[in-house]
């Protein structure tokens, strides 16, 4: 049958049980992680921090008629990829208090789980300092389940949908749409940071 | 010892698959995920084949399935809100119940190895204990809001009627009947982040944990009177964390499964791998090490479940990302 792998080859350490940590990217995320070696050229295939920014600079604000990139929510250089498949996306909301940040995370994520292939690893964070509930909202954002079940909720996925009109059609008139106040399914500390 | 050879791919599900559970005989495997069906996988020959799918049980996601320890009801929890039971009869299973209660998701439920209680909990942030009377009614016994943020799983320890449960509030905690309330009995709080999942040995006296702190923990009952001196007020037993797997996993670890045939521990994992660690031979008791005995890296996407088959020696089941469910022999 298919793909068995094997190895027995363990780390034998008696007491601490430690190992160094393979490949994680939670350990590269710091703002100083340089952008070099973390580019590949687009044309074989292959993303790089280039063309992820692409997929991502157009969503809309979910309260602005504008894209994250106008509002500087966005840029290229927080856009990293790493070992190929693992895409990092730190943005940072425009306020410290902005209430819509989470929204804005999930919107991020959902474009870049909906066009890069399934295999990729995506996480997305908030840059550091820059909210005041960055910890709670990056715990969230890098919750599957969380995110699994924000986007069985009909309320919250139209607004997701609103971020991500500009695929379809960039022309469509952005209309708030009545109930995007506090997400249900990915509550908690959203509505704590409401200014 | 060391390899762990994937044995079969079983094809159905559409997209994420949430959970596996074997049935007690171990001759069925029930499957569950965002396709808000429930698959349960038999024999055939030298296949293994579905042999029943049910889409009819709820409206969401089904995040988790468990079957009763008698074998005769399966349990699927789902985001839609509702514990559905089902039971085998006539050649079908047929849900008997649906439990309601929780404000939202269901996350996961269990039953009591007596089968007397019955526990789910959910984002609501509870945990429920049901009982379980004898013409199959259920009959909430305790809502426990000990818990600060979404409860993930719940687990009962073997032998005991002792719940545990693990939590985003990044912590273990225990529940014991006293009397006619539930009140909590443990308080586990090493782990940095969510807690996903939780398994007890198979004499139960010692518990593994998962978590999205990228650790494996283990911990260790010590019951009143203990040997080492370990101190259990109000004679309650204490448990302790005597081990902890760092370094080994890269992303968070979802899933745990303690085998009671062999010992071995599986862990289901978002780097796409399933890691199999053993108890060292020369292991002290009370500071136990654990090596890593073997990984497999057949899935494509995160891993979110993993199960020992409680009868065959080494057959483990997995659930992942990548919409399938895959059976495995650690050799």
């Amino acid at each position: 049958m298919s793909c068995a792998c094997a190895c027995a080859s363990g780390p034998s350490t008696e007491n601490s049980q430690e190992v160094p940590a393979r490949g994680c990217c939670q350990d590269e995320i710091k703002p100083s992680a340089t952008k070099s070696g973390c580019c590949q050229d687009n044309s074989d295939g292959k993303f790089d921090s280039k063309g992820i920014y692409e997929l991502i600079r157009n969503i809309m604000d979910p309260e602005h008629p504008l894209t994250l990139e106008a509002l500087n929510v966005v840029n290229e250089a927080d856009v990293k990829v790493y070992n190929e498949r693992e895409v990092m996306v730190l943005f940072t909301p425009t306020i410290p208090h902005c209430s819509m940040a989470t929204m804005i995370g999930l919107a991020i994520r959902v474009r870049l789980l909906r066009t890069l292939p399934p295999t990729f690893k995506v996480t997305v964070r908030i840059s550091p300092g820059t909210h005041v509930s960055e910890h709670p909202i990056n715990k969230q954002l890098a919750d599957k389940e969380r995110v699994a079940a924000a986007m069985e909720n009909r309320n919250l996925l139209a607004v997701i949908e609103q971020c991500l009109t500009f695929e379809e059609d960039s022309d469509v008139h952005y209309d708030k749409p009545a109930s995007c106040g506090n997400p249900d399914g990915i509550s908690a500390t959203t509505s704590n940071s409401v200014s | 010892m060391g390899r762990l050879e994937g044995s079969h791919i079983l094809h159905g599900h559409k997209g994420r698959v949430w959970n596996v559970a074997w049935h007690p005989e171990g001759h069925l495997l029930a499957s569950c995920g965002e396709d808000k069906t429930i698959r349960i996988w038999g024999r055939d020959g030298q296949k293994w084949v579905c042999k029943t799918c049910l889409s009819d049980g709820h409206s969401r996601t089904i995040r988790a399935v468990s079957w009763s320890a008698c074998g005769k009801f399966l349990a699927s929890a789902s985001f839609d809100g509702t514990t559905s039971v089902w039971t085998y009869t006539k050649g079908d299973y047929d849900c008997i119940m649906s439990l309601e209660g929780h404000e939202n998701e269901v996350k996961s439920s269990a039953w009591s190895h007596s089968g007397q209680y019955f526990a789910t909990c959910g984002r609501d942030k509870t945990v429920w204990v049901w009982e379980v009377a004898e013409d199959n009614e259920y009959e909430c016994a305790a809502v426990l809001f000990n818990h600060a943020q979404d409860v993930k799983k719940v687990a009962w320890q073997p032998g005991r009627d002792i719940l545990a449960s693990c939590s985003y509030d990044d912590s273990i905690k225990m529940f014991r009947e006293d009397g006619t309330e539930w009140v909590q009995c443990a308080n586990l709080t090493s782990h940095t982040s969510t807690v996903w999942s939780i398994a007890f040995n198979g004499s139960g006296d010692r518990m593994a944990s998962s978590s999205d702190d990228l650790t494996v923990k283990i911990w260790q009952e010590y019951p009143p009177g203990n040997a080492q001196g370990i101190e259990t007020p109000d004679n309650i037993p204490a448990w302790k964390c005597v081990c902890t797997l760092s370094g080994y996993h890269s992303r968070t670890v979802y899933d745990i499964s303690w085998c009671p045939l062999s010992g071995r521990i599986a862990t289901a994992c978002g780097d796409d791998k399933i890691r199999v660690f053993q108890e060292s031979p020369e292991s002290d008791h009370d500071a136990p090490t654990f090596e890593l005995e073997g990984t497999a890296d057949g899935h494509t996407q995160d891993v979110n479940a993993v199960a020992w088959n409680p009868k065959e020696v080494g057959l483990l089941a997995s659930a992942s990302d990548d919409g399938t469910v895959r059976l495995w022999c650690a050799k």
